[in-house]
């Protein structure tokens, strides 16, 4: 045995330390309450849900169509919702597109928070046994989806959205989608 | 003394009592739903809670899908149509026997790794003896070479052996 392969018998285990402790270290930092969603690339599912402020308006998936837009899932429980339904009403401001799901709450608190808040949603769709959201994969709120113009989801995000995710993550994949659409239609995207 | 740690006891099982008493009851046609419900529920990861079934999860979105389960199970679905529907919506990650992938390869690792150390430690046993083996064959020519050098002392090697 060569002196060069003794050196390298020693280092083997030297690398396979190295090699373990990197993926031990990244399993630090990553978060298991993070879970795939199954329907990236796939269309919204189909439902037909009442409109918080007319009960007897019902939407369909339809709904989502034509411009990208967010679909936020949001209920008057839930604390963290609190905590990014300022952003959110942000967002409006800044002409980005939300939809409301009203997850498994009660329509008179949802009004009386919308009040109160502000309401940065185009649309508020009521949920109130969470049929939506069980076909969605919803596991808590808030949830945040990007669907693009042709009712696909882009993308799930899972807890509150904020400025610092909104900027590193949630924009570039909304805008890119509202970009293409300005692209696709010959007319843009007229408000 | 004894007496109020008994009612402290008391009190503390028959709140636990209570905590069974309100999980939801569920009205089967016949046993073999019943005891598919019992099969799924018990497969089935909740979402929300990290390493919980959806039977044992207290969680509100285990209570939801056990009720889907009890309602696909109630229209007469089998175990597949309900895993479908669920991994559908979750994803692998909701159910507790997912299937081949290169994800869930890592788990025949640890086997891998015993067979390779045995297959190691086997080779390195055989080698170790062919080397004893040449060490004494070096250590008789050696002696040779010593008694045709040095006589004397060669006495005094074969004088030592016989004394073993």
């Amino acid at each position: 045995m060569t002196r060069g392969q003794r050196v390298f018998l020693f280092l083997i285990p030297f690398i396979l330390f190295i090699g373990l402790s990197a993926f031990l270290m990244r399993g630090l930092f990553s978060d298991p309450r993070e879970l795939e969603s199954v329907l990236v690339g796939k269309p919204v599912p189909e439902f037909q849900l009442p409109d918080l402020y007319q009960p007897t308006k019902v939407h369909d998936q339809t709904l989502f169509g034509g411009e990208p837009m967010l679909l936020n899932i949001w209920a008057t429980w839930c604390p963290t919702c609190k905590a990014e339904h300022a952003f959110l009403n942000q967002l409006a401001e800044q002409g980005v597109r939300i939809v409301g799901l009203n997850y498994k709450d009660d329509p008179e608190k949802a009004k009386r928070w919308l009040a109160q808040l502000g309401n940065p949603y185009r649309v508020n769709l009521l949920d109130e046994r969470g049929t939506l959201a069980l076909d969605l994969g919803v596991y808590g709120a808030p949830e945040t989806y990007i669907i693009d113009g042709n009712g696909v989801v882009l993308h799930r995000h899972v807890g509150d959205v904020n400025p610092r995710n909104w900027q590193a993550k949630l924009a570039p994949i909304y805008h890119q989608a509202a970009s293409k659409q300005v692209a696709g239609t010959a007319s843009g995207v007229a408000r | 003394m004894k007496p109020i740690i008994s009612i402290v006891f008391l009190v503390l099982l028959s709140v636990g009592g209570y905590a069974n008493a309100a999980i939801e009851a569920y009205q089967f046609e016949d046993e073999k739903q019943e005891a598919l419900f019992r099969e799924l529920t018990a497969e089935l990861r909740c979402p929300k809670c990290q390493n919980q079934n959806i039977a044992d999860s207290d969680a509100a979105l285990a209570q939801d899908l056990r009720e889907k389960v009890f309602l696909m199970v109630s229209e007469g679905q089998d175990k597949q149509q309900v895993v479908d529907y669920m991994v559908a919506r979750y994803g692998h990650f909701v159910h507790y026997q997912p299937p081949t992938s290169a994800a869930t390869l890592i788990m025949v690792g640890p086997i891998l790794l015993i067979v390779i150390a045995m297959i190691v430690v086997f080779w390195r046993v055989r080698q170790g003896k062919l080397e004893s083996a040449t060490d004494e064959l070096d250590e008789e020519v050696l002696n040779k070479i010593l008694e045709q050098d040095q006589p004397d002392s060669s006495d005094l090697v074969s004088n030592q052996n016989n004394k073993d």
